[in-house]
């Protein structure tokens, strides 16, 4: 676990980078309009890191041992069946979110498995 | 105490950002429970909701805090997750143009809820249109510090086992997901990137597979270029 300290030095560290994100294009296309390549890369980045980052959650997960990654799988498809059925974000996030402690904390599905 | 409100800019503002403010809150909540949680004061979440505020970045700094990361690879890491943001300030640069004193906050608060928000939101007729991209995003960044808030006073007060609770980041990354596929157009960028991942976890492994997945990816979409018609959304 972090010290305050350190955790206070973090903090500052990661307001100025996420604010660096943002400011970016602030920056440097104030006067020049940014080349063509940098446009259409930059117009597709959004969606692909989106992608990228819901893998990115699920990097440690560990698939060839019980539960075998199926409390994730579930209530990932929890996420999906409610956002697109009733599109309220609190719901698909608490729901599933609520599913996924139950499961994992329970260890219903290692029981089930065996 | 209100009356410096122009209300004939906020009360449209709130109304556009009742969504958000269900999303935040919720992610906002969880949040705030993951930190206390992990044995850090309540007050260090509406701290980090002011200063940092971004979600995805919250969360995950709150695994580095728990792993004692070093300073170099939490501002590594935030600045992947967050890379996205670079692109959104690119499609309001018109309108940020118009909003004077309130367009360094703008900046600031651009999260990926408020550039939803700001990108499809026509100002009512006779409203201040900066004032009126201003409330939305202060009003944004309200929630999610309130969220958080809750959370974390709701977590120091209740004794609660919270495993798994980091779950509502993969939930809200869904969430996210969804709305990105929806309205992009053209499917092929999700393969790209549905790609890159898979192969950088198998060959390469979890550690640093942002950086690669998102290198291997912008690679991809380059060499496909010529699949890509020039005037579709995303």
């Amino acid at each position: 676990m972090m010290k305050l300290a350190d955790v206070a030095v973090s903090i500052v560290i990661m307001a100025f980078v996420t604010f660096f994100t943002r400011v970016f294009p602030f920056l440097f296309f104030r006067k020049r309009k940014p080349p063509a390549i940098v446009v259409f890369v930059e117009k597709y980045i959004p969606p692909m890191v989106m992608l990228i980052l819901v893998i990115y959650c699920l990097k440690d997960v560990q698939w060839q041992t019980l539960p075998y990654g199926l409390p994730e799988v579930i209530s990932m498809a929890v996420v999906f069946i409610l956002q697109l059925w009733k599109k309220n974000p609190l719901l698909s996030i608490f729901c599933s979110t609520a599913l996924y402690m139950a499961l994992i904390q329970s260890h219903l599905l290692e029981k089930l498995l065996k | 105490m209100l009356h410096f409100i122009d209300k004939k800019a906020f009360y449209p503002a709130f109304r556009t950002t009742i969504p958000v403010l269900l999303g935040y809150l919720a992610i906002g909540i969880a949040f705030g429970l993951m930190l206390v949680s992990a044995g850090y004061s309540w007050i260090l979440a509406p701290i980090m909701s002011i200063l940092i505020y971004a979600g995805a970045g919250q969360y995950i700094a709150v695994g580095l805090f728990a792993k004692n990361a070093g300073f170099a690879e939490i501002a590594a890491i935030t600045f992947l997750v967050n890379s996205r943001h670079m692109v959104y300030g690119l499609s309001l640069m018109e309108k940020f143009k118009q909003a004077g004193k309130f367009k360094p906050y703008l900046i600031f608060s651009l999260t990926d809820e408020t550039y939803a928000l700001l990108t499809t939101v026509k100002a009512p007729e006779g409203v201040h249109a900066g004032r009126f991209y201003f409330y939305i995003a202060l009003l944004d960044h309200f929630y999610w510090i309130l969220g958080g808030v809750i959370g974390a006073l709701l977590g120091s007060w209740l004794r609660f086992d919270s495993r798994g609770i980091d779950f509502a980041l993969t939930a809200l990354f869904i969430v996210l997901l969804i709305e990105q596929y929806k309205c992009c157009k053209n499917k092929l960028p999700f393969i790209i990137a549905g790609a890159s991942s898979v192969f950088v976890l198998i060959f390469i492994g979890p550690a640093n597979m942002l950086i690669f997945s998102i290198l291997f990816s912008v690679l991809l979409l380059i060499l496909l270029k010529g699949a890509f018609k020039n005037d579709e959304t995303c």
